[in-house]
């Protein structure tokens, strides 16, 4: 589906044709990908672009996610700004070349439409695929909406390039809920994306600069692995100051604002409830109602997963009396889901820390809804008014 | 085709001092096939002997571009590089006219086994590259284990020649006939103790747009069990006795492109090398026949596509 914007606002379009409309307007040299639901469409649709001349990048229709991540690795490797886009499975069989695409420090931008993994197979949204890959290397961005879908795409080229940096960004949204729903958004029109994204300038000699050989993925003994991987890291805590900056910049020409998280309705509140994606919209009207109920509930979404923002989510939730983090994905630990026990990690820094408790919620699409926020909040309610924790990780929205 | 002379006087892109084995065929046949062209050329390498023997940091035996990201994936690799290349010509970011050609290394294991997806993705795709196979018959950097390519009969680690099992009970995969199967524009098979053989079609393949694949053969003395000044003679002998007949297939013509005057029994190859020790017991006499019945057969079904269409 082609896209013609006359008005910026108010255009209808679902996280994937946003997402593919960002990419379209990106331009980037290379692209390669596999279809998997929910993230096919946008596939589908860039590959249109393609096809009608919008865009006059080089489609490799890879036979394997395997493959489309090693394209990618080999575009990237020879100077070229490369895109892709995946769900669950196709990331998951990807997860070598992940590390490999930070290892080599390739600025690669990838869409994750969030899916569950198998088994039992299930093509809805969860954050198992993601937050699996939390350890690979790459910047994780989450977003809520279709607007911040779109947006961010555009900010990842920057983050990914930026000199400081060099790591490749995974921009996050949920399958079905963000990817296949119609939303209003604002587009930013071709020529600031353009300028905002800037002409690419590879740091690293690339592979086609072949007056100056290059050694990509050479072995590392234990004489310099660690120096390589001391560098990755030191990349990912710049990562954070540049995700800021970039975020700011971005406002400039969009007027929407950017940072670490998102605190919604934070500055009295006792307790607080911490969530990513669009499920923190939801969130968001429980809040309101606890609010209206006389409670001083809020908010923390984080955007950025990785690099983590301890010190920034610590001090924002350090004064709150009770506070619950939610999990779309477990992490197997019996003991809470990867944001809860990162959360819960972060806020050791602290001398004074809120009672806190880890959720799992909505694993393969299991509808989360008002009623089952306001549930959470009532129960952190609970735990303020009692100092007790009952049951520091459990389920909810789960038939038991 | 180049004389000797020439092919020496070019400068050489895969240095010496590399880490492989003595008496591994690999390094004459890379050496070889980044001679066979005035081009630059970019090479990506699959994991393996040749990958981790040539860049252990901070040295590199490359003295051209090279990359190497994982085992499974050189031709997906080569693909993407390659597919950059168009994109930033197109784009006017490389000069127009440069010509650059793409080579992809891998072993029979990072090509028959777990990379032949990849490569069945490029070939289908075509990409303008050439996948070279060295051809060793093993994974022989993790330490002899089978693989698909493999010869019947033979030890390694993982098929040993034990009380009861004598080494490797298949036939080995025929990799170029799936590659031919393609229809790629040039295909073909070939050892490094032909060199000009090699040469000429290292030449034919990089001229040609399109993919292109060559499988050579490459002793390994440390796990086919020979001697290190051997491992030439040993790949003349896999020719001679038509285990691994020398032919290609151009724009869908096969040519068979040595007929040994004087066909060798494949005993003489085999007795050679130590990894078919086991199957020279009189016991084992039927393994022999075996390996001979399918030699004659395979030699007798090319000579019989010589100079057709496949
Ligand atoms: C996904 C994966 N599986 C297994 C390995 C371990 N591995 C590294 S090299 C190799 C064998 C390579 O064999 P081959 O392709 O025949 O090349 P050679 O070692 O003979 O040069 C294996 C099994 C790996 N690196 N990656």
């Amino acid at each position: 589906m082609a896209v013609e914007t006359k008005h910026k606002c108010n255009v209808g379009l679902t996280g994937n044709s946003a997402v593919a409309y960002a990419m379209k307007q990106i331009n980037p040299d290379v692209v390669a990908a596999y279809p998997i639901t929910p993230s096919t469409t946008v596939m589908e649709e860039f590959s249109s672009y393609v096809a009608d001349g919008a865009v006059d990048t080089e489609l490799v229709t890879v036979e394997s996610e395997h493959s489309a991540m090693s394209a990618c690795i080999g575009a990237a490797a020879a100077g070229a700004r490369v895109m892709t886009a995946t769900s669950s499975q196709g990331l998951a069989l990807m997860w070598e070349m992940l590390y490999i695409a930070a290892g080599m420090r390739l600025p690669i931008v990838m869409a994750c439409v969030n899916r569950a993994l198998s088994a039992p197979l299930n093509i809805h949204c969860d954050h198992s695929d993601s937050m699996g890959a939390r350890d690979s290397g790459w910047i994780q961005l989450y977003s809520e909406t279709v607007q911040e879908a779109y947006d961010n795409i555009i900010q990842a080229v920057r983050i990914a390039e930026h000199e400081d940096v060099l790591l490749p960004v995974m921009v996050c949204l949920d399958g079905f809920i963000t990817s296949h729903s119609i939303e209003n958004l604002c587009l930013i029109d071709n020529d600031k994306v353009k300028g905002f994204v800037g002409e690419y300038k590879p740091n690293q000699p690339s592979l086609l600069d072949v007056e100056h050989p290059a050694t990509y993925g050479a072995v590392a003994l234990p004489d310099s692995y660690i120096e390589a991987r001391r560098q990755q890291s030191e990349a990912m805590k710049l990562a954070k100051d540049v995700i800021t900056d970039v975020g700011k910049a971005f406002e400039k020409v969009s007027g929407r604002s950017y940072g670490l998280m998102e605190k919604y309705r934070m500055d009295d509140a006792e307790v607080a409830m911490v969530i990513l994606s669009s499920a923190a919209g939801t969130s968001k009207v429980a809040v309101d109602e606890m609010r209206k109920r006389g409670a001083k509930a809020g908010l923390i979404k984080p955007r950025v997963f990785r690099p983590f923002p301890y010190l920034e989510i610590g001090e924002a939730l350090k004064n709150i009396k009770a506070v619950a983090v939610l999990d779309r994905a477990d992490s197997y630990s019996s003991f809470g889901g990867p944001l809860f026990t990162e959360i819960r990690s972060g806020l050791y820094e602290f001398d004074k820390r809120p009672k806190i408790i880890g959720r799992v919620f909505g694993l393969g699409g299991r509808d989360y809804g008002v009623h089952d926020a306001l549930a959470v909040f009532e129960e952190l309610l609970r735990i303020k008014d009692t100092g007790k924790v009952d049951k520091l990780f459990d389920y909810i929205t789960v038939r038991e | 085709m180049a004389t000797l002379k020439e092919l020496t006087g070019k400068k050489e892109l895969f240095s010496g001092g590399h880490r492989l084995c003595s008496g591994c065929g690999i390094p004459p046949i890379v050496r070889l096939i980044l001679r066979s062209t005035d081009c630059p050329v970019v090479v990506t390498t699959a994991t393996g002997c040749l990958e981790v023997g040539t860049s252990i940091y901070p040295y590199t035996s490359w003295r051209t571009p090279w990359i190497h990201s994982a085992f499974e994936n050189a031709a997906a690799t080569i693909s993407g590089v390659e597919t950059a290349y168009r994109a930033l010509k197109k784009r006017n970011k490389l000069p127009v006219n440069k010509d650059i050609k793409f080579v992809a290394f891998g072993g029979d294991g990072g090509t028959y086994d777990i990379g032949l997806q990849a490569l069945s993705g490029a070939l289908e795709r075509g990409h303008s590259f050439l996948y070279v196979c060295y051809d060793n018959g093993a994974y022989m950097n993790t330490g002899i284990q089978r693989s698909s390519s493999t010869p019947f009969g033979a030890n390694t680690t993982t098929s040993p020649a034990g009380d009861v099992i004598q080494g490797k009970q298949e036939f080995r995969k025929d990799l170029t006939k799936i590659v031919i199967a393609h229809n790629v524009p040039y295909a073909a098979q070939a050892s490094p103790h032909h060199w000009k053989d090699l040469n000429n079609k290292a030449q034919k393949a990089l001229s040609t747009n399109g993919p292109t694949f060559l499988n050579v053969i490459s002793p390994c003395p440390l796990g086919w069990y020979t001697k290190p000044e051997e491992s030439i003679e040993s790949a003349k002998l896999a020719v001679d006795t038509c285990f691994w007949p020398l032919y290609e297939v151009e724009n869908g013509i096969l040519k068979v492109n040595y007929k040994p005057k004087e066909k060798k029994p494949v005993i003489e190859w085999i007795k050679i090398q130590g990894r078919f020790k086991h199957i020279l017991k009189p016991e084992n006499k039927w393994m022999i026949e075996k390996f001979q019945d399918r030699v004659d057969n395979e030699w007798e079904r090319l000579l019989s596509l010589d100079g057709k269409q496949v």
